[in-house]
């Protein structure tokens, strides 16, 4: 056998790379099956970086099917509440452009609203209650319908449905809370043509103050 | 004279602490109204039990404490409870809160309340609850309520506890203006916190070598007490908690953690003396001293200020030249911010309100571009890189903000001052905290939104498939029920409304008796009907003597009954044939 070897070398050669190609596939094959990942770890990721709105406005009936969407191809600007930011850090994840919000599936809204219902008005339809993705609304069927702030994302499915047009989406106020600073203009541009606009914007502004 | 370690970075900037130490200690007139905001204290607002109109007496509870961590409000002074609204309080943010308004009756009337006599005999449990009624929270910048600091729990047993007598931002006096009038009630105060912690082994008054005099003020009263004033070179920011303990233990406190973690606590020296006044004497915190400083102030000194008297209050008796300053600071240059209106009422953390001429605080000059000299990562007392965070925050990089311990900055405004380039760098990084708080609490949201969601989509395909259940095994019962009683030879499934009439008239057949069974049941009715009969007649032919109005009634009813009765009869003659 070994002379056998040693006087055909491209055999020799031939058994090793088959020999080592059993090997490594045998390995392969069980570190497939011993490791295997449940699931789509990607659309995980996406799905945590979307703001879970659950609102639809991305035309996926909620935040999950889009990151699986977004996962199999699709463009990553359709989210209205999540806004450039989610974009970014979309892109950044996916290691892609961040194109701008795509208008067609909406704007983005500078402030977060919440859903109110005027309970004078509400007939006790239950309309609303069965359009809200998150459970935020309370009532049954003839009785008054309230919403609980704290659980509502925003998502506006409910005000379509709601027969008396009772419901309003009020923007959320800022509390002392919740109040943050802001970053501070950015410094350096001190060449005239740099600055122009904004320092004499600043100097109407300002009004010798 | 115990060791003293030196903390990295810090700057000094000109200490301007003189000004204001020319007098002593003053007692203002009596404000019209006094506005006490809600909330001055880290923790839950505080919960108003007193209603618009109400009269009240100084030291009394106007608000309650809302759960642990909260502290009640007191009457500053006697008078009526004039409205309970949102009013401008002392924030960055120029944002209204709630406050309580007290319109002063001038007689500054002390509600009944006394003190302790020898606080040694009285379980800490009941020293803690005095503090925590008497409304005192950490006076000397955050607020923290002090009875929750002073309560860290069996497992965490404290060895030393730190007295803040530091001071170190500019132009503030009023800790040194108080150590040098009132040692020995801070002293005293100590001990009590002694008490309190279970006669900790270390007791430490931390204190910069330029207040010479209040050293000297507390060195008679702490002799042979075991409380140790140590004094160290002067250098801003030292007074910052973590930063003090590593002066004086060496120690440092590992990032997010507290000093009770490593057996530590550490009290500004002014909650001393308010806790002295609480135990003692009884009184809740409703004053504490504020220095009125800057060259706009005509009179630059301290004061016994009431919480609620408007700063307003405070600058107009210190000849306050408005056109010469710059702007109202409440708090150091350092760390203090511009206040939105002089409106806005003195709180317990109010240290100082310094009125800046523009020689002294000039309007900021833009900020140039950073020219990477490093000369804030020297300045850092945290040893923190500033210009990395800087560069971050511009970039909104909120991992790598994270990941080079933002959070760890304590907004001392050191990398500011030292700044060549004039780049407001805590602004900077104040704004990124904030941004990455938000966007911590956005995520607990989405993630609780995300759950919820879930549980809905789940409920309703339990739902749809309950349902989906309910049909099929209705389907099945209605097909099983079809099967069974029809016809077996019947090569028609039976659905036609023939079978069924033909399945109710053999259910009717089924239900028929034997002519015998009938004959007798009929002879029953029979019976019967004739008894009514005369009944009914009988009846009638009362009526008519009576001549009442029911006649016809009654005579229908005899017709009525005779009939039946033919029916019967014909019936029985029926069957009988």
């Amino acid at each position: 056998m070994i002379e056998l070897i040693a006087q055909n070398p491209i055999l020799a050669a031939l058994i090793a790379l088959v020999g080592l190609a059993i090997i490594f596939g045998a390995l392969l094959g069980f570190a497939a099956e011993k490791f295997k990942v449940e699931g789509n770890p990607i659309v995980e990721q996406i799905d945590e970086l979307l703001p879970q709105t659950q609102c639809g406005q991305c035309g996926f009936p909620g935040c999950r099917p889009y990151a699986e969407s977004i996962a199999n191809g699709d463009a990553i600007n359709k989210c209205p509440p999540g806004g450039q930011a989610t974009i970014n850090a979309i892109a950044s994840l996916l290691d892609v452009p961040a194109p701008e919000l795509d208008e067609e599936h909406g704007q983005e809204s500078p402030v977060r609203t919440v859903a109110y219902i005027r309970e004078d008005e509400c007939i006790g339809c239950t309309k609303c209650i069965q359009a809200c993705p998150v459970d935020a609304i309370l009532g049954a069927a003839k009785l008054m319908h309230t919403v609980i702030a704290d659980e509502c994302t925003g998502c506006d499915l409910c005000v379509e449905p709601c027969p008396v047009d009772c419901i309003d989406m009020l923007p959320v106020a800022e509390t002392l809370t919740d109040w943050n600073w802001s970053i501070p203009k950015k410094p350096g541009q001190l060449i005239a043509t740099d600055t122009r606009g904004e320092l004499s914007h600043a100097h109407t502004q300002g009004g010798g103050a | 004279m115990s060791q003293t370690w030196v903390t990295p970075g810090g700057v000094h900037p000109p200490e301007n602490k003189h000004q204001s130490l020319t007098q002593s200690i003053g007692v203002l007139p009596l404000p019209e109204k006094l506005v006490v905001p809600l909330n001055q204290h880290i923790g839950a607002p505080a919960i108003p039990c007193v209603e618009v109109g109400q009269k009240v007496l100084k030291g009394e509870v106007i608000a309650k404490a809302a759960g642990t961590v909260s502290i009640p409000m007191h009457a500053p002074s006697s008078g009526v409870v004039s409205a309970i609204e949102h009013r401008p309080i002392a924030h960055a943010s120029g944002m209204l809160a709630p406050c309580i308004e007290i319109t002063t009756d001038g007689e500054d009337r002390w509600i009944a309340h006394e003190g302790v006599d020898d606080y040694e005999l009285l379980a800490p449990r009941k020293l803690l609850e005095i503090i925590a009624n008497a409304g005192i929270s950490g006076m000397g910048g955050a607020g923290f309520p002090s009875a929750v600091k002073l309560n860290p729990g069996r497992q965490r047993p404290i060895h030393t506890l730190i007295v803040n007598a530091t001071e170190c931002e500019p132009y503030i006096t009023a800790d040194d203006s108080a150590i040098r009038e009132r040692a020995a009630e801070i002293v005293e105060g100590i001990k009590i916190l002694s008490a309190i912690l279970d006669h900790p082994d270390n007791i430490f008054i931390g204190i910069e070598d330029n207040k010479p005099e209040a050293i000297e003020a507390l060195a008679p009263h702490v002799e042979g007490t075991g409380i140790s004033v140590v004094s160290f070179p002067t250098k801003y920011p030292s007074g910052g908690e973590k930063q003090l303990i590593y002066i004086l233990t060496g120690k440092e406190i590992p990032s997010g953690k507290l000093p009770a973690d490593l057996g530590m606590v550490c009290i500004n020296i002014g909650t001393t003396y308010a806790i002295k006044r609480a135990v003692v004497n009884g009184e809740p915190l409703i004053s504490r001293v504020t220095t009125v400083t800057g060259d706009a102030a005509g009179v630059q000194r301290n004061y016994e200020t009431l919480i609620g008297t408007p700063v307003s209050h405070l600058l107009a008796h210190s000849a306050f030249d408005e056109k010469a300053c710059s702007r109202v600071i409440m708090g150091g240059p350092m760390m203090g911010f511009t206040l939105p209106s002089a409106d806005v009422p003195i709180v317990k953390t109010t240290n100082c309100i310094l009125a800046p001429s523009y020689a002294e605080i000039p309007d900021d000059e833009p900020a140039q571009p950073c020219i990477r000299c490093g000369m804030c990562a020297e300045a850092c007392p945290v040893s923190l890189l500033p210009q990395q965070l800087f560069w971050y925050s511009q970039a909104q990089d909120h991992e790598r903000l994270e990941a080079h311990n933002l959070f760890d900055c304590i907004e001392c405004g050191a990398c500011s001052y030292v700044c060549p380039s004039n780049i407001p760098l805590v602004q900077y990084y104040r704004a990124s905290k904030s941004e990455i708080r938000k966007a911590r609490a956005e995520k607990v949201k989405s993630d609780h939104a995300r759950e919820r969601f879930e549980f809905h989509k789940l409920r309703m395909e339990q739902a749809e498939r309950e349902k989906e259940e309910k049909r099929t095994a209705r389907r099945e019962a209605a097909l099983q029920a079809s099967a069974a009683p029809s016809n077996p030879s019947s090569s028609v499934p039976s659905s036609s409304a023939a079978d069924i009439i033909a399945a109710a008239q053999a259910r009717a057949a089924a239900k028929q008796a034997t002519p015998e069974q009938q004959q007798a049941q009929l002879e029953r009715t029979i019976a019967a009907a004739e008894q009514r009969l005369i009944v009914a007649e009988q009846k009638l032919a009362e009526a008519i003597e009576k001549g009442s109005a029911n006649q016809s009634v009654l005579s229908a009813a005899v017709e009525n009954t005779r009939q039946k009765l033919e029916q019967a009869k014909a019936k029985l003659a029926e069957l009988t044939a």
